[in-house]
């Protein structure tokens, strides 16, 4: 045990070459760029592999099946080289009494060093039952398990915002992750998040030792500051009052914009359009439909999905753009400026609302 | 006398619990619990039909895209649509794609670890390692450099812990592979764990990403144009291609070839794990429409007490086949505890009764599980690959004989070896090799048309709500990896009003009838040796064999929303 990554990778006959190499790619692969690399190289010469345990509430397990997707750097290597898994009902090999025991000897050993990764909303009507493990509440485990923690971190929206078990009328009273721990929690959003968004944000973590930088909604902003619409390829026809009509249509063919059809990208923060998923294969909006909005707080009652944005309450100047599709080159504009100002004063309006609730509570 | 619990059971999706009662060394009876709940078809009432794949397909991250199939072809069923034949073929290679990947993820990364010591692989010499992988497989990569490399890359994580494969049951006599098997089980571990993000992305070309790929009431949503950059075009289909090939190669050198290796060591588990005697599947991959199953390549029907020369029909929409109890659930029915209820009449008031948590034991509770209780005209059923294949045989469809036969010739087991733990995990791989098959020939259909531009993808007839009739119904059946799935759902003025779910983990994992008859689960632990109650792991491999997922199995249902007053929400 105690090994430095430096140290383990001698151990395997690595060369410092070798070692250097690794340590771009991994500084990469963290979103930092090359002037990060002597960082990451000292990181990696002190640090041990940092004991990480996965935690797995009320969710559908796609988050740990994206994680697995991951290319930069593959899930094997991360399992064997960057962090040291000790928990995850998906994979472990343990079961039963042998599991609870790898999850508390984990804790006992690295207290105040450890760092939490939790899939899944947390039920809290009733006395906690709508989620049991061990007989335990899920409530009950999360707080022994993040009570001394190093870092908290709530993958996919069930963690982050409560996602589909939340949606009304929220049977078990399914609770993001943020609400129930008394401490800062790093919210990284979407249904699920993005494989390589997840393996950069437990790399910005366990290689520098950092949190990366937040927004004011716990997300990380390399990845959740900029909306889907604003880095999307087809934005241009947008601008230019191309818009699909039905899918399948002659548009669709062309790769025109999916406003029409009900995106919701204008008001979806999330790097699905430059990160792209599945190694970059392709994303949502590249396929031929809109997006959905999954990364968003409360997204599953912002529909109907194949409503278009304009028609919702509050959004009425949003109609500008609308409009666009059948008086090309009049409103195209005034459209863009309107729909750019609505959607940041929304998002301002979602954060106060947030901090709100949060005075409210405290 | 002792009751041993497995609480949580890992490597499944989902939160399960098991208890066994083992006396003189031997299971004599189980309880199988599912312990989480998220309420899922309250929340889809009074949504926009069309919108329901994309919750419904949140049931699940592991076989994503099934509900999601199950809910697009419900409304289309309600509603009337026929897809067009090019959109069915992506869904068929959309659904054909997830049964080799999620088979072959089960049996590595979920199923292998029950029977692959892998700190033993550590004592394997890399080069006999070599010589007998080369024996039954021609991959490229098995050879003494790989295996000395996974090795020492296994010994030096050893040194560092663990990790994932902390506190296993390694060491206990019930792992029988040479440290060779092991080494090369281990080994292809690794390797699949790494291919498996690349098949996945036939999901991301036609759905935009996985897990959670797009689907579509009337279609799919890609659109194919071999002219045009956007669309689906010759580059893509390419991508395709080149990972439908690679896919071939890791199903056929790889998966099979180790399946069939490491089950020759265990051929005592023919004997145990059987289970039920009747087998369900809906049957899969339509080929001239969903409203035609005889052109089904997996056919539809049911098999009793494992009698292979009959075939009887499945009818969904009949109120007196398929029918839930609740009568071990934590629910409550208005006609009592034990009736049972079709889909589309059912009603369902969440009711735990359990003990207050923390608890150590269910024992003592009539009710003890978050799963309802499916049933076939009253008879518990198996449902997933085996089940599917036994159909299949049964029916005559000489391609799934042959294959069968072949296999258990490989194996020198009798056919009677189906019934088993090791029966249902290598019908599985049948299951992969099949699918692998239909997947290449899909795909060739596929190009055909692209070739002779058929390549409409929607059918938008019926899109707007303003076409769809004041009252609807409908049922969608899919046979996902893990089994028979369903979606009943009834459509009232544009809006969902009511929406029932009954999934394989449903069938195979929920706890006894009103008649106190066994579902698979438990029916199939009974019987089975347990060396060390200290650690079961003969429990975990007949559990594993049905690969659970219970996130599918638990949900909440209530119509018109006529029982909310009495819900105990808060």
């Amino acid at each position: 045990m105690g090994l430095s990554i430096w140290q383990s990778m001698q151990q395997k006959g690595y060369s410092r070459r070798d070692f250097l190499q690794f340590c771009a790619a991994a500084a990469t692969a963290a979103g930092l760029g090359q002037s990060a690399v002597g960082q990451v190289v000292s990181a990696f010469e002190k640090k041990e592999k940092p004991a990480v345990v996965w935690m797995h509430f009320q969710e559908c397990t796609c988050c740990s099946e994206s994680f697995i997707r991951s290319s930069h750097p593959i899930v094997v290597d991360a399992l064997l080289d960057v962090l040291s898994l000790n928990y995850t009902e998906t994979l472990m090999a343990a079961s039963g009494f042998q599991a609870e025991k790898s999850l508390n000897d984990t804790i006992k050993n690295n207290k105040g060093k450890y760092i939490v990764l939790v899939e899944g909303a947390v039920p809290t009507k009733d006395g906690g039952v709508y989620c049991m493990i061990g007989g335990k509440t899920a409530e009950s485990i999360l707080q022994t398990v993040a009570a001394d923690a190093a870092a908290v971190v709530a993958w996919g929206s069930c963690a982050s915002n409560g996602c589909v078990q939340a949606a009304k009328p929220n049977p078990t009273g399914a609770t993001p992750i943020h609400k129930l721990v008394d401490k800062p929690v790093i919210n990284v959003p979407g249904c699920p998040p993005i494989a390589d968004v997840m393996m950069a944000v437990v790399t910005h973590l366990l290689v520098l030792g950092q949190v990366p930088a937040l927004d004011s909604l716990g997300r990380p902003k390399e990845f959740y500051g900029r909306r889907v619409h604003d880095t999307c390829y087809r934005r241009p026809n947008y601008d230019a009052g191309l818009f699909v009509e039905s899918f399948d249509d002659e548009n669709a063919r062309k790769g025109y914009c999916l406003y029409k059809m009900g995106c919701r990208g204008p008001v979806t923060y999330n790097a699905c359009s430059v990160v792209k998923w599945n190694e970059g294969t392709s994303y949502p909006i590249q396929s031929g439909h809109g997006c959905i909005g999954c990364s968003e707080e409360g997204f599953w009652d912002n529909g109907p999905f194949y409503q278009h944005l304009a028609s919702f309450p509050g959004f009425g100047i949003e109609s500008t753009a609308d409009t666009v599709g059948t008086v090309v080159g009049i409103a195209t504009v005034a459209g863009v400026a309107a729909h750019a100002v609505v959607t940041n004063i929304r998002k301002r309006s979602v954060i106060a609302e947030v901090h709100a609730e949060d005075q409210k509570e405290s | 006398m002792a009751r041993v619990v497995v609480d949580p059971v890992t490597r499944i999706e989902g939160h399960l619990r098991i208890e066994a009662v083992v006396e003189n060394g031997v299971i004599t009876d189980a309880f199988s619990a599912g312990t989480m709940i998220r309420g899922l078809e309250k929340i889809l009432i009074g949504r926009d039909p069309r919108d329901a794949w994309a919750i419904t397909e949140r049931v699940c991250g592991v076989c994503t895209t099934v509900h999601a199939l199950a809910s697009v072809r419900s409304v289309e069923d309600a509603l009337g649509i026929a897809v067009p034949p090019t959109a069915e073929l992506i869904r068929n290679i959309m659904m054909a794609t997830l049964y080799v990947q999620d088979h072959v993820v089960h049996f590595y990364h979920l199923h292998a670890l029950d029977w692959v010591d892998i700190v033993n692989a550590l004592k394997a010499d890399p080069k006999k390692a070599a010589e007998l992988a080369q024996s039954f497989s021609k991959w490229d990569k098995n050879t003494p450099a790989y295996f000395s490399s996974v090795q020492d890359k296994i010994k030096s994580f050893a040194a560092s812990g663990l990790g994932i494969f902390a506190n296993g049951y390694w060491g206990h006599p019930a792992y029988k592979l040479p440290p060779e098997v092991n080494l090369i089980a281990v080994a292809h571990y690794l390797d699949a764990l790494e291919w498996q993000k690349e098949i996945v992305k036939i999901h991301a070309v036609f759905g935009g990403k996985n897990p959670h790929p797009n689907y579509l009431v009337g279609g799919v949503p890609c659109s194919i144009d071999a002219d045009e950059v956007a669309a689906i075009n010759s580059e893509r289909l390419n991508l395709v291609a080149r990972l439908i090939s690679q896919a071939d190669e890791f199903v056929n050198q790889v998966y099979i070839p180790d399946l069939l290796a490491v089950a020759s060591f265990y051929k005592d588990w023919a004997k145990w794990g059987g289970g039920l005697k009747n087998y369900l599947s809906y049957g899969e991959y339509p080929t001239k429409g969903y409203g035609q199953p005889e052109s089904f390549k997996y056919p539809r029907g049911v098999v009793l007490n494992r009698d292979l020369s009959h075939v009887y029909p499945v009818n969904p929409r009949d109120s007196q086949e398929i029918k839930e109890y609740i009568a071990s659930s934590w629910y409550s029915y208005d006609g009592g505890n034990d009736v049972g209820i079709h889909p589309w009449a059912g009603e369902t008031k969440i009711n735990y009764t359990g003990p207050k948590p923390p608890f150590e034991t269910l024992e003592g509770f009539a009710k003890y599980s978050f799963l309802k209780t499916p049933r076939w005209k009253e008879n518990p059923m198996e449902v997933g690959p085996l089940a599917r294949l036994l159909v299949a045989y049964a029916s005559g469809h000489t391609d799934v004989q042959e294959l069968v036969k072949d296999t258990l010739g490989k194996l020198s087991v009798p056919v009677d070896a189906l019934f088993s733990t090791l029966g249902r995990t290598a019908a599985r791989g049948l299951d992969a090799a099949l699918a692998m098959i239909w997947l290449k020939e899909f795909f060739a259909e596929l190009m055909g048309r692209v070739k002779t531009r058929e390549t409409s993808t929607f059918n938008g007839e019926r899109w707007e709500p303003k076409s769809w009739p004041a009252e609807a119904e409908g049922v969608g059946l899919v046979e996902a990896p893990r089994g028979s799935l369903a979606h009943w759902i009834k459509i009232k003025d544009g809006k969902i009003d009511n929406y029932q779910l009954v999934v394989p983990t449903t069938w195979n994992g929920s706890p006894r009838d009103a008649k106190g008859q066994r579902s698979s689960f438990e029916a199939s632990l009974i019987g089975t040796p347990v060396a060390n109650i200290e650690m079961p792991v003969e429990i975990i491999r007949t559990i594993h064999s049905f690969d659970p997922c219970l996130a599918c199995a638990v949900h909440l249902y209530d119509p018109q929303g006529k029982h909310l007053h009495q819900v105990s929400f808060e």
